[in-house]
């Protein structure tokens, strides 16, 4: 074991780790990222000293996102997508990492003489753990969230007109009635709600579902942001109206000049909007790259897995029953698997079972396998 | 000729609200023969769970069949009282896998009790026979048998999917309708109850009704596929006809509408509008104000033409 050990870390050298870029073309970046959810412990628990539990929800998660592209972030129910999104609206307390992120001209010299803010880069980037809640208020301008239930999302109580102007109201943009209701008639017509005085008075049950997900995205933008963390935008539509919800975003992204993150469990959907994709599996990177290579030719066995669970409109797949190559369940976050947290599921060590003491054992570094593509998995990664 | 399953013919079903009659299902015709799936797709709405509720006689109040025939193995089986069709044909010749169902398993009781329930009251079996039956659909879905004494709580999603689909088969039915047995599951446990639905299909030879808003899910399965469009079928085919060579410009658009995994890049397209209300439909093809085709005559509604062998559509084009 010794020996295997060694061997990894000399031969681990010529192969590129996964490292966030911290560029001036780069808008946020995690690093180390990790949210840890303590479990509330019974009084028994308490009295038996048994140790505390967490939810490793996010657990240990590195990326970058360049100025004007769609990153996606996928992976199934749980991994860790809302949580590393809300993370970075400070939406949920972080354990461990750094998010850095590259503010505006405006706000970077607002916040130029505040105390105890890290600046962590010669292009700007600041830590946004380091900011205090009062000081965090332009961030939550420039960095807006699309939340994954239009149903749920808006006030039943009030009128769109009400609910695009509390934003506005917030952060006291508009110095006139008259101001207010043009920027929110432009916002209306931006996301084609037209004409705005029809929409404006009425209540959220008085529109479709694709119209509060017109609302949902509009509210997004009013404050004019230049990073939006949309969580599933569209899985609650039926699928006829997504495509029209996409481009509406995709042509605000071009005209405001915006920056999204897209969290999915869609690849397919992903395949079409996305510049790159990170593939998540309980609270971690697997695989990052090109969304379409990603997707396309997958190199991780989840992301392969994944893939072929994906149902087509082909007649002729209900002639054929495909296994599946994935094993069992996804195991709770509170009990990860040790070494590579997918080998208990990973039908490769069923071929390769030489592998299966170095997944059980050590944790596969996120490493280059080609030009921007990187994966976490023993079989590329030198040993 | 193969063996005639079951037959709708010009079946509604209504729903009497206070606002008015919703018409959820409005003339709804298919044909279906033994050991053949079917899929049944359409947008929210559109009136697919009511016609599953139609055919095992549970449509909820204030919803009324109220007009045409479902025959079922020979037999109309809407002339059944509610004793004779509960003693012959639900859960013994029709089961159901109801939409959300594995949430609404019963948390205070095992799911080996749950389905041994069925047994009892359906086959007279005593409690030790039903639990031993129980163990074996479990196995029979994949679930070690021994896990009959679980409760629902302490299965993941994916399980208590297939809890629900053993109590579905408990009384080995000629057919088996699933609505949306998949939506709250992630896409690798849904193709991995996929793959158990088509396993059964084939090992048991039972006809299965598949609905979904999902036409990428009902390829999986069905063998025919009916598009429904504000209570009625507007398109129905074989899955050749309705996936290769689509010809409502319904049907059309829904499959434009799905992101593909592989191959070109496409735009998507959409159907632009909503559905209709279906306590006011509009006159004529339902479909007219959202239709790029539409012209004067759709005002009229359009009459269910065979275009091609075994392959309908309900559209002023083709009429
Ligand atoms: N506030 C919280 N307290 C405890 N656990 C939490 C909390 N928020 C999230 N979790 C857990 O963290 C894990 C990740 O959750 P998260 O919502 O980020 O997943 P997700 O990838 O967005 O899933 P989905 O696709 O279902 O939205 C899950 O196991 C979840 O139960
Ligand atoms: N209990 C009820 N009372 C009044 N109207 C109802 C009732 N149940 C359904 N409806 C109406 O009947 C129509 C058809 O509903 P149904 O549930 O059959 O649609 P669906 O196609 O199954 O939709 P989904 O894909 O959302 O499950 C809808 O307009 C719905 O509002
Ligand atoms: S590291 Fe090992 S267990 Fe993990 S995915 Fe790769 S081969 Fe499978
Ligand atoms: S009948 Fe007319 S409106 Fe209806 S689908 Fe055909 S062309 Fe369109
Ligand atoms: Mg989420
Ligand atoms: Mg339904």
């Amino acid at each position: 074991m010794l020996a295997l050990r060694i061997k990894v870390n000399i031969m681990a050298e010529s192969q590129l780790v996964y490292e966030p870029s911290k560029t001036s073309e780069i808008i946020l970046y995690v690093e180390k990222l990790k949210v840890h959810f303590p479990l509330r412990r019974s009084i028994t628990d308490i009295v038996k000293r048994k140790p505390r539990l967490y939810v490793r929800a996010v657990d240990g998660v590195s990326f970058d996102v360049k100025k004007g592209e769609v990153f996606a972030l996928a992976g199934e129910s749980g991994c860790g997508k809302t949580t590393t999104g809300k993370s970075i609206l400070k939406l949920t307390p972080v354990t461990n990492g750094v998010i850095g992120y590259l503010p505006s001209e405006k706000t970077l010299n607002e916040v130029n003489n505040i105390q105890g803010i890290r600046r962590l880069t010669e292009s700007g980037h600041l830590d946004l753990n380091s900011i205090p809640e009062k000081f965090f208020k332009p961030f939550r301008a420039e960095i807006q969230m699309i939340w994954q239930d239009p149903f749920g999302s808006l006030n039943p109580r009030r009128t769109i007109y009400e609910i695009l102007e509390e934003p506005l109201d917030i952060h006291g943009v508009g110095s006139s009635r008259e101001e207010r209701y043009d920027i929110i008639a432009k916002m209306l017509e931006a996301v084609k709600l037209t004409p705005p005085d029809e929409f404006m008075y009425r209540y959220p049950h008085m529109l479709s579902g694709g119209q509060r997900q017109r609302i949902v995205i509009a509210r997004a933008l009013i404050l004019n942001p230049k990073l939006v963390v949309a969580d599933e935008p569209v899985s609650m539509l039926d699928v006829s109206i997504r495509a029209e919800i996409l481009q509406l975003m995709m042509d605000l992204k071009k005209k405001l000049g915006l920056t999204y993150i897209f969290i999915t469990h869609d690849l397919a959907l992903a395949r079409y909007i996305a510049n790159r994709i990170a593939i998540m599996y309980l609270g971690k990177i697997v695989e990052l790259g090109e969304a379409r290579k990603v997707i396309e030719n997958p190199y991780h066995p989840y992301t392969k897995a994944l893939v072929e669970a994906i149902p087509e409109p082909d007649p002729d797949r209900r002639h054929i029953i495909k296994e599946l190559p994935i094993k069992g369940e996804v195991p709770s976050p509170v009990n990860v698997p040790s070494g590579c947290r997918f080998h208990p599921r990973c039908v490769v060590l069923d071929q390769r079972p030489e592998l299966a003491e170095l997944c059980k054992k050590k944790e596969p570094p996120l490493i280059e396998v080609n030009q921007g593509r990187y994966v976490a998995c023993w079989l590329y990664a030198n040993k | 000729m193969s063996e005639k399953l079951l037959e709708v013919n010009g079946l509604k079903t209504y729903f009497y609200t206070m606002k008015g009659v919703v018409k959820a299902v409005d003339g709804v015709d298919f044909l279906l023969s033994k050991g053949e799936s079917l899929g049944i797709a359409g947008e929210s709405g559109c009136g697919k769970s009511t016609l599953a509720f139609s055919i095992i006689r549970l449509v909820p109040a204030p919803g009324r069949i109220v007009g045409g025939k479902i025959n079922f193995m020979g037999k109309n089986v809407l002339e059944l009282n509610e004793e004779e069709f509960r003693k012959t044909i639900r859960w013994k010749g029709i089961s159901m896998i109801f939409q959300g169902a594995m949430n609404a398993l019963n948390p205070v009781y095992t799911i080996g009790d749950q389905i041994a329930e069925i047994l009892v009251i359906h086959k007279n079996y005593t409690k030790k026979e039903a639990l031993e039956e129980a163990g074996k659909l479990l196995a029979m879905v994949g679930i070690d048998p021994r896990r009959i004494r679980s409760y629902p709580h302490e299965l993941s999603g994916g399980m208590k999917q297939r809890v629900v689909i053993a109590m579905a088969l408990a009384l080995k039915p000629p057919l088996v309708i699933a609505d949306e047995p998949t939506t709250a599951l992630d896409v690798v446990v849904q193709a991995q109850i996929m793959n158990l639905l088509k396993k059964l299909k084939k090992e048991l030879g039972i006809s299965i009704i598949l609905i979904s808003h999902d036409l990428s899910l009902i390829a999986e399965i069905a063998d025919k596929v009916a598009i429904m469009y504000g209570g009625k079928i507007v398109e129905i085919g074989s899955s050749e006809h309705i996936y290769l060579n689509p010809k409502h410009p319904y049907t059309q658009g829904l499959l434009g509408s799905i992101p593909r995994l592989k191959g070109e890049i496409k735009d998507l397209t959409w159907i632009p509008g909503v559905p209709p209300d279906l306590s006011n439909p509009p006159p004529g093809c339902r479909f007219a104000p959202r239709c790029k085709y539409a012209s004067e005559k759709c005002n009229k509604e359009p009459p269910m033409i065979e275009i091609e062998k075994g392959h309908f559509v309900s559209c002023w084009l083709y009429a």
